[in-house]
This record gives C-alpha cells, sequence and structure tokens, in this order.
C-alpha cells in the first residue's frame, strides 16, 4: 500500500458562540488521500466539508479550537498549531477558494501576486520568480504578458486560472479546492475541471474538491466522501456511491439531483439538517431518512466498512448488509 | 377593485391561445462614452443585450430560458416585466400589447405579471413576518378587501406555497426560516396577486441540492393546476430538462435554439446547444461524456462577430458562417435552431 499523502485523522472542529455556547461543525472526520488521488468531499451548506479543509490549511478563525490529527507526509502538522502548519501553507499544501475575485488582491497585477508566495517560500526570487509565474500563466491557460495585467482586467474564468496558477507556485503536492466552479457558467465550469483534472494527471498533483454538486464530484473524482451534519456519512468509489449507495442520505441527495436525461422524478429531502450548537444523539439524519428505525434514535451510528475501501455510517448495514440503503 | 372581479377570466376565455407573446424584442443599453469622446462628438453607441428575440409562453407551460451569463436571459425577463424598456418590438400579456404602455395603464397587469428572484434571502425584509410579507403586494395593489379577507387570502397563498400549516410560519421572521422555506414565502408573496405569469429568475440556485426539487416541483404543480404560465431564468440545463416543457437556448442577445424540453436535449440541432448540453456533468459516474470544451468565453455584445455571431466558437463552422445570419428555421416538429447547417444532415 502506498504511503499516504494526507491522514485526516478524527478531525473536531468547535466554534465559540456568543454566551458560552459552541458550535460542533466538525466531529470526528478522518480520510486519506494517496499521491495523485482526487477526493470529492461533498455535502450541503453547513455540512462542515469547507471547516474540514480550512483545518486542514490552519486558517480557522480564532473562535475556533480543533482536535485530531492532520498528518501530512507522516508529520502531524496540527500538533504545534500555527507554528507547525505555516512551513507547508502554500508550500506543500494550497488551496483555491470558489469567489477568485476574493482570493486575488485587487491592487496588484496577476503576476506579482504569483510571485509573492514564491519570495516568501524562498522557492524563487526576481527575475527567476517573473519567469516562473509566465510559466504558471501559461500552464493554466493564459498568456504569459498577462502577468503585467490587473484581476479586474480579468473574466471570472481567467481570474480563477490565475488563483489555480498562485496556488501552484511553490509546487505544492496537495491541492485544497474550496467550490472552484460554483460562481461559473457551465462552460467555464467545464474549462476549470478540464484544468484541474489535468493538472492532476500531468504534475501528480493530489487534489481535495469540496463542492456541493455531486455531479461534478462524479466528473472529476474517483472517490469522494459525502458529508452530514459534521460528520462522513458515507465514503467509497464515486460509481459505487451512485450504483451502490449504503447510506440513506447519499441515495436521497443523488435522487435529489437533476440528471440531463434522467426519466425518474427528482425528489427533495423533506426537512432540515439538524442544528450543531447541540450534542446530537443517535444518527444525525434520522429525522430526515426514509428508513430510520429505534435503534437510530438511540445510537449513532460508525462508519463501518461495508466492502473494499466502500464505508458507511448507517445502522442498516448491520441488519442485512445488502442494498441497505 | 377586488381580486374577485379581476380574477384571471381572461386566461380562461383565452385557453390555449398564448399568455406571454413577445416578437422580435430589442433591448439596448448605452455604452458609456469617455468625457473625451463626448467632447469629440463621438457617436454614442449601444449594446444589443436583447436582439430580434421571439418567443410565447402558454398558459400552463414552463419554458425554460437558457444560456450562459451575458446571453441576455436575464435581460429579456426583464423586459417581459417591463423592469427595463425595450428599444423595439412586441410583448403581448394576453392579447395586450405591453411594451409600450404606459405606467398607468400598465399598474392593474403588473399584479398578473409576478417575479420570483434568486435570493431569498435578499428578496425579504427581513423585519417583516412571515404573514406581513406575503400581506404586503396586496397593500401596495390596494386590493384584497378587509383585513379578513387579506388574511385569509395570505393564509391560502401561503397554502398554495405549501408551507404547512400556515399558522406554523405566519407568525416566524425570515431568519428563523431555512432556504427552502424563505423562497416559499417569495412564491407566497407572489401567489397572494393570483398572477397569470410568474417570471422565475433562477428560483433555486441559492438553495440546497436536497430542498431544490421540492421548490421546483412546487412550480411545476402551480402551473399544471392553475391558470399559469412560468417562465423560468436558468443556467441549469438539468433542471430545464427536467421541469420545463420547452426550453429556449440564447447565445449573445440571440435565440439559437427552441423546442420541446426533451427534443432539445435529446435531439439538439444547434452546435451551440450539443457543446453547452455535453459539458454539463452527469449524476453518474459512468455516463460521463467526453465534454465539448468550447475555448475563450462569450465575446462582449460590444463587438459582435459577423454573421452567425456563435461562428467564432463554433466546432463545425464554415466560411459561409462570417458572413450568413442564420434565422430560426424547423429543425423539427415545433423545434427550431439558428444555424446554416440545420437540414443539411451535416450539422452532427
Amino acid at each position: 500500500m502506498t504511503e499516504a499523502l494526507l491522514d485526516v485523522r478524527d478531525l473536531h472542529v468547535w466554534f465559540d458562540l456568543p454566551h458560552g455556547a459552541e458550535l460542533h461543525a466538525v466531529q470526528g472526520v478522518s480520510f486519506s488521500l494517496e499521491p495523485g488521488d482526487r477526493l470529492g468531499l461533498v455535502g450541503e451548506s453547513g455540512c462542515g466539508k469547507t471547516t474540514t479543509i480550512l483545518a486542514v490549511m490552519g486558517l480557522l478563525p480564532p473562535s475556533a479550537s480543533v482536535a485530531g490529527q492532520v498528518i501530512l507526509n507522516g508529520q502531524d502538522i496540527m500538533l504545534g498549531a500555527e507554528q507547525t502548519v505555516r512551513p507547508h501553507r502554500w508550500k506543500d499544501i494550497a488551496m483555491v477558494f470558489q469567489g477568485a475575485m476574493n482570493a486575488l488582491n485587487p491592487v496588484k497585477t496577476v503576476g506579482s501576486q504569483i510571485v509573492e508566495p514564491m519570495v516568501l517560500h524562498e522557492v524563487a526570487e526576481g527575475a527567476a520568480a517573473k519567469t516562473r509565474a509566465g510559466e504558471l500563466l501559461e500552464l493554466v491557460g493564459i498568456p504569459a504578458a498577462s502577468a503585467a495585467r490587473f484581476p479586474h482586467e480579468f473574466s471570472g474564468g481567467m481570474r480563477q486560472r490565475a488563483a489555480i496558477a498562485m496556488a501552484l507556485a511553490c509546487e505544492p503536492k496537495l491541492l485544497l479546492a474550496d467550490e472552484p466552479t460554483t460562481a461559473l457558467d457551465v462552460m467555464v465550469q467545464a474549462q476549470i475541471l478540464d484544468l484541474l483534472i489535468r493538472l492532476t494527471d500531468d504534475l501528480g498533483l493530489t487534489m481535495l474538491l469540496v463542492t456541493h454538486d455531486l455531479p461534478v464530484v462524479a466528473q472529476v473524482c474517483e472517490r469522494a466522501a459525502v458529508m452530514y451534519a459534521g460528520r462522513i456519512a458515507e465514503t467509497g468509489p464515486m460509481d459505487t456511491l451512485f450504483h451502490d449507495p449504503r447510506h440513506p442520505y447519499t441515495r436521497l441527495l443523488f435522487a435529489a439531483t437533476p440528471d440531463l436525461y434522467g426519466e425518474g422524478d427528482v425528489v427533495s429531502i423533506p426537512g432540515s439538517p439538524p442544528r450543531l450548537d447541540h450534542r446530537i444523539e443517535g444518527c444525525a439524519f434520522r429525522d430526515r431518512c426514509d428508513k430510520a428505525f429505534e435503534r437510530c434514535v438511540a445510537e449513532t451510528p460508525a462508519l463501518l466498512e461495508v466492502a473494499g475501501g466502500h464505508r458507511a455510517a448507517c445502522h442498516l448495514n448491520d441488519l442485512n448488509g445488502e442494498g441497505a440503503a | 377593485m377586488s381580486v374577485a372581479e379581476t380574477s384571471p377570466v381572461g386566461s380562461r376565455v383565452n385557453a390555449g391561445a398564448p399568455l406571454l407573446e413577445v416578437e422580435d424584442l430589442v433591448v439596448t443599453y448605452p455604452v458609456r462614452r469617455t468625457l473625451v469622446a463626448a467632447a469629440r462628438h463621438v457617436p454614442r453607441t449601444s449594446v444589443h443585450a436583447v436582439d430580434g428575440v421571439s418567443f410565447s409562453v402558454k398558459t400552463g407551460e414552463m419554458v425554460a430560458l437558457v444560456g450562459e451569463s451575458g446571453c441576455g436571459k436575464t435581460t429579456t425577463a426583464q423586459a417581459v416585466l417591463r423592469l427595463v424598456t425595450a428599444q423595439s418590438g412586441a410583448i403581448r400579456f394576453q392579447g395586450q400589447d405591453i411594451s409600450a404602455m404606459s405606467s398607468t395603464d400598465l399598474r392593474p397587469l403588473r399584479r398578473r405579471m409576478q417575479m420570483i428572484y434568486q435570493d431569498p434571502y435578499e428578496s425579504l425584509d427581513p423585519r417583516f413576518r412571515v404573514r406581513q410579507a406575503v400581506e404586503e403586494p396586496l397593500l401596495i395593489h390596494d386590493i384584497g378587501g378587509s383585513k379578513e379577507e387579506r388574511h385569509q387570502r395570505v393564509m391560502d397563498a401561503m397554502r398554495r406555497a405549501e408551507l404547512n400549516p400556515p399558522e406554523l410560519f405566519a407568525d416566524r421572521y425570515p431568519h428563523e426560516l431555512s432556504g427552502g422555506q424563505r423562497q416559499r414565502v417569495a412564491i407566497a408573496a407572489s401567489l397572494v396577486l393570483e398572477p397569470n405569469l410568474l417570471v422565475a429568475d433562477e428560483p433555486v440556485s441559492m438553495l440546497d441540492v436536497s430542498v431544490r426539487a421540492g421548490v421546483l416541483t412546487l412550480l411545476d404543480g402551480l402551473r399544471s393546476r392553475g391558470d399559469m404560465g412560468i417562465l423560468m431564468i436558468t443556467h441549469d440545463l438539468s433542471t430545464a430538462a427536467h421541469f420545463a416543457d420547452r426550453i429556449i437556448v440564447m447565445y449573445l442577445g440571440r435565440i439559437v435554439e427552441e423546442g420541446p424540453a426533451r427534443e432539445v436535449v435529446r435531439n439538439p440541432q444547434h452546435p451551440y446547444t450539443r457543446a453547452l448540453l455535453s459539458v454539463v456533468p452527469r449524476r453518474d459516474p459512468r455516463e460521463q461524456v467526453t465534454p465539448q470544451i468550447l475555448v475563450g468565453e462569450t465575446p462582449n455584445p460590444v463587438n459582435i462577430p459577423s454573421g452567425c455571431r456563435f461562428h467564432p466558437r463554433c466546432p463545425a463552422a464554415e466560411d459561409r458562417c462570417k458572413t450568413i445570419d442564420p434565422a430560426l428555421v424547423d429543425a423539427g416538429p415545433d423545434h427550431h435552431a439558428a444555424c446554416v447547417l440545420v437540414g443539411e444532415g451535416a450539422a452532427r
């Protein structure tokens, strides 16, 4: 078995709320990525997917407290908080954000923003850094001469490309992409997804793609982890999640997603996710689940293996095994 | 004037006739001149955001207007509701041309054409309770009768928007509701006026996937049950394919293809439609097709390409496409496309 590049173990994140309350945003998330993997982290707003990757990047606000391990190349980078993450941030792990405009500084040229992390991490400087910035822009499909231009002169798709070039500046091994195409038109989305697939295939980059969009994950990632209420509900090969889901949430989420040539009804999931500022007893999905039974009220299901590389957190899998969800 | 007196008699009389007919609609926006250009009397230029668009919506029908940003779909919808002024063309609502109607004449018609916006977090006043938000349109239009009658209408509208039971939601504030519930409140605030036409601008794109289908199914039920037609603007072809009866594909201010939703999706005739469909990610990982990725982005409408405006990005473009600006021609039953290759059997 190959050594994991990133191994997240039992990650918890709490946010302090006013009046001494706490929001348990991430409740024991574990996953690992081998070099060259493309893993999708899927879920709806508030499920903890973005909080999870911000924890990996060490970019959580001061109101957050964390527990667990984020092991990069065998080393726990969360152990010493900022001290141990900083040397790796942007150098080994880089991130692409949803709103590319917010990630870019409007008063600096695109080129100088790509050079910045290189200088900071002593990867390159001076003319060499500038040349490299041009090469990176070419790599993401922007003419090198555009390095002298400002973000506002770019279209939305170009800005997202520039943000990707910036993330690649220090030759990271791991790219965390948070809803990288959500604000973009479908054709521009296709261009960016194609670019991300190419970068991971050609440069051996490992990617964690965070999105609410199951079809995007189906297109880009071999494996996915479906998150619900701060936990991973199910994880496995994308193909298995679609054809043989073992958690009702996965099945219902696919059924709620319209497909271009789909014949069946598209059905929404009744209710809404539970609040995470209270302790949840039992399964967090049981109120919206069409297969809930007594045990779901009393006992929180653990994420257990149902087949090789396929794990689900649902009591139904104990009952009958086959096609439980 | 009470709602009962003006309730949608017209649409019942005109059953089958288009509820909305748009003919050769042109909407232009002026381009700002620089100070120097103005001083030199450089003539003002304008952008054709919508450039000769014709379509219709029947009662009981849901028509989806799809395309990428800048294609003119939102401007078209705004022109239909007279939120922007059309340069030329006719907009007939229940047979009456409203394109040049005075705002006084337009007012009684306004309540029959309602808009649902993309963002239910912004379209609701955070200080209004749900019942106030739903009642507000009645007060603005000065209809709905006595306080009790209005209350009844508000409750009815909430029920139709599937905020059940309405009593449970009536006294809540928007912040106490989920995104899906907020959008239902916005829909109830439209339904309270008993409109004949709903224009829904990306009605679910801000909502979580698990609740989108519920809102769309609600709209679907409204048009099939009531005296209502729906014009839905969306960038999401999968949603359009599932819920709309007809799909209109726009590119750079023009309709490039339109027809029954199933036909447009399964038998697309315009190269742009085909490319657009090929890049829509599919749910089933086994069914991903090789996306036909077009280079570049939709050109700026200030510089519209000659001939067919899609030719610089078209994978099937020929020399003649640089000069011929194709009109919509028959591409099947009730199906039209604007491409010189349509009907020549070479479009594929």
